[in-house]
């Protein structure tokens, strides 16, 4: 008897000392296939383009280092520049657009006011689902002259039909797109947001006599002002490297959508049809560092509201 | 906003809304309903339609010839069945992703989140850094990098790159805090289980909805995926189905002869999306729930 407890004993306490030391390096090698990769296919090949954004390839004499050339000319790059002053212009017309409906769907559907909201939750959601590769050439041939449906209706009526892919009319045709794409998945951020708020929390300022508007305004949104922000986020890195809407639909629109009509198809460009890596390269990291500015930013402002 | 409405407050706290008020709502939501379904409704209904249906019809309706067969067995045919080749390629590169990614996440944040170690805040620091960082930054010295290995034909090109998710181990880190009991585990510590068979038998259950999740959105992300592979693949016969049938547009829009090409790239746009769409709707659940981890904590 006595000799199987101490047995025991003994085994839980090596166990125990064990499991300590096991405890200690455990995470890492739990982390090992996350971390390798890591460093393989993110923390490497940044490096590696740090570097390379730092020499420039000559038809004559090779390549040689320059320093901080080629940020120098970035930030003198008209065509760069150009491609982010687009990107802006889209992202000032579609993200509060975006984000404006998103969050009236959140509210509306979230209340008590409307009955069956799965079928508007599955499909304003809907369209997230399609590759947007899909949805640029579904809305290519919406825009379009040739069998678009819009085009088939001004004509039936007797109306001129409107041209979408013209210099003016091609950003707000794009910011459409993404926002057919992802209004739906930012309004289930923000119901889920929502659904976090426990019901007492208004139901105080409901017998008083407040109004929905009110409650809203002074209570919902302000509480999911972290989702927002968020949401907020999100889209301001999405939009600065607008790529496959605009790419897919430079067959439709070939002379309006140029090879620098964004910053990121800039820098595709550059690499694969100039094949000049090192100052795509170097493009590629001042739009990251636009993007860290511009995000920032965001966060400020919205804070900043929050604060006051 | 048209949507406003009048209201009162009943005695036991619920509202009465006025009809008008609620009709309004009701319609807005619908016509908003129609923005977002119209042009899916249309992709199908052009998917049945041969080439000169599709420039002699209504968009939005029937036209006389049902073409859905014979654009079906064109679109399997076309080019030696490049599009099966395509289909395969695509799922091949979305159940990897989807099945790596969602392992290497839930071992990554589950050690994040249940261990005390050196340097924990720090490497989880930049891990959710790297969440901000633009994609272009990777993406032109991963070309590079695996054209030098000499993998860029293969489908490992896509394949490799993708089991890496610094927002999937985010998620998963968020996740297994609020699952995971750490009394659980020392009471399993105690019991003498080791390290490995407590994740493998007791942890991995509870982490079970939110793997999923995290699943979910990797194979989504990874069939839609469109800009790596774009970049990556040199060969068409590696091609997923968006850069193939980005591809194809850009045929059709260069050479009319290629117009031919339409009934294809629509009837492949549906075959293509179809996936996704029923397993979003079948999964709904595992959605709802990512995006509500991804925001109260974000």
């Amino acid at each position: 008897m006595t000799v199987t407890t101490t047995s025991n004993r003994l085994k839980t306490l090596l166990s125990f000392r064990r499991g300590r030391f096991g405890q200690k390096i455990t995470p890492y090698l739990f982390l090992t296939p996350f971390l390798a990769g890591f460093l393989v296919f993110m923390v490497y090949p940044l490096i590696y383009a740090l570097n390379l954004s730092l020499y420039r390839k000559k038809l004559v004499g090779g390549t040689s280092f320059v320093g901080l050339d080629n940020y120098l000319k970035a930030f003198q790059d008209v065509n760069f520049w150009g491609g982010v002053r687009n990107v802006l212009v889209f992202g000032a017309m579609q993200i509060p657009v975006m984000l404006g409906f998103a969050l009236l769907f959140a509210l509306l559907l979230d209340g008590k006011l409307i009955r069956r909201q799965t079928i508007f939750r599955l499909g304003y959601f809907l369209p997230f689902a399609v590759p947007s590769v899909v949805a640029a050439l579904i809305w290519g041939y919406f825009y379009g002259q040739s069998f678009g449906p819009i085009a088939q209706i001004a004509t039936a009526l007797h109306l001129k039909p409107p041209l979408f892919l013209t210099p003016t009319g091609i950003i707000p045709s794009i910011a459409n797109i993404a926002t057919w794409q992802y209004t739906g998945y930012n309004m289930l951020i923000l119901f889920a947001a929502l659904k976090g708020i426990p019901e007492e929390l208004y139901e105080a300022a409901r017998v008083d006599g407040a109004s929905d508007l009110q409650i809203a305004l002074k209570i919902r949104i302000p509480i999911i002002m972290p989702a927002i922000a968020l949401t907020a986020i999100f889209s301001v890195i999405g939009t600065l490297q607008l790529f496959n809407e605009p790419n897919v639909m430079r067959t439709v629109a070939p002379t309006v959508l140029d090879s620098h009509f964004t910053p990121n198809i800039y820098v595709y460009n550059l690499a694969f049809a100039n094949r000049q890596f090192d100052y795509s390269a170097a493009i590629a990291f001042t739009l990251a560092l636009v993007t860290a500015v511009l995000s920032s930013l965001v966060l400020l402002a919205v804070y900043r509201r929050e604060q006051s | 906003m048209t949507t406003q409405t009048r209201s009162h407050v009943r005695p036991n706290g619920s509202r009465s809304y006025s009809t008008t008020g609620k009709f309004s709502t009701y319609v807005f939501l619908f016509v908003c309903l129609g923005y977002f379904i119209l042009p899916l409704f249309w992709l199908l209904i052009s998917s049945t339609k041969t080439n000169a249906g599709l420039f002699n019809s209504f968009g939005f309706w029937f036209a006389k010839d049902f073409g859905l067969a014979q654009n079906l067995k064109d679109l399997f045919t076309y080019q030696d069945a490049a599009f099966i080749g395509w289909m395969k390629n695509t799922a091949i590169y979305a159940i990897s992703a989807a099945v790596g990614s969602s392992l290497i996440s839930a071992l990554a944040g589950y050690a994040f989140s249940q261990y005390r170690f050196a340097g924990r805040s720090l490497l989880f620091g930049i891990v959710l850094a790297s969440v901000f960082v633009p994609g272009t930054v990777f993406a032109i010295p991963l070309y590079l990098l695996i054209s030098k290995t000499g993998l860029s034909g293969s489908l490992l090109a896509v394949i490799l790159p993708s089991l890496i998710s610094p927002f999937g181990v985010y998620l998963m880190r968020i996740y297994s805090e609020q699952a995971i009991p750490e009394e659980l585990l020392d009471a399993a510590r105690i019991d003498g289980a080791g390290e490995f068979r407590i994740f493998a038998t007791i942890a991995f259950r509870l982490l079970l909805p939110g793997y999923v999740t995290v699943l979910l959105f990797a194979f989504v992300g990874a069939w839609n995926n469109y800009f790596l592979p774009l970049l990556v693949l040199g060969k068409s016969e590696v091609y997923p189905v968006t850069v193939g049938l980005a591809y194809w547009n850009s045929l059709a829009g260069q050479l009319s002869t290629h117009q031919i090409l339409y009934p294809l790239i629509i009837t492949g746009s549906v075959v293509g999306t179809l996936p996704v769409m029923i397993l979003f709707l079948f999964l709904q659940r595992f959605w709802q729930n990512g995006l509500a981890l991804g925001s109260i904590k974000g």
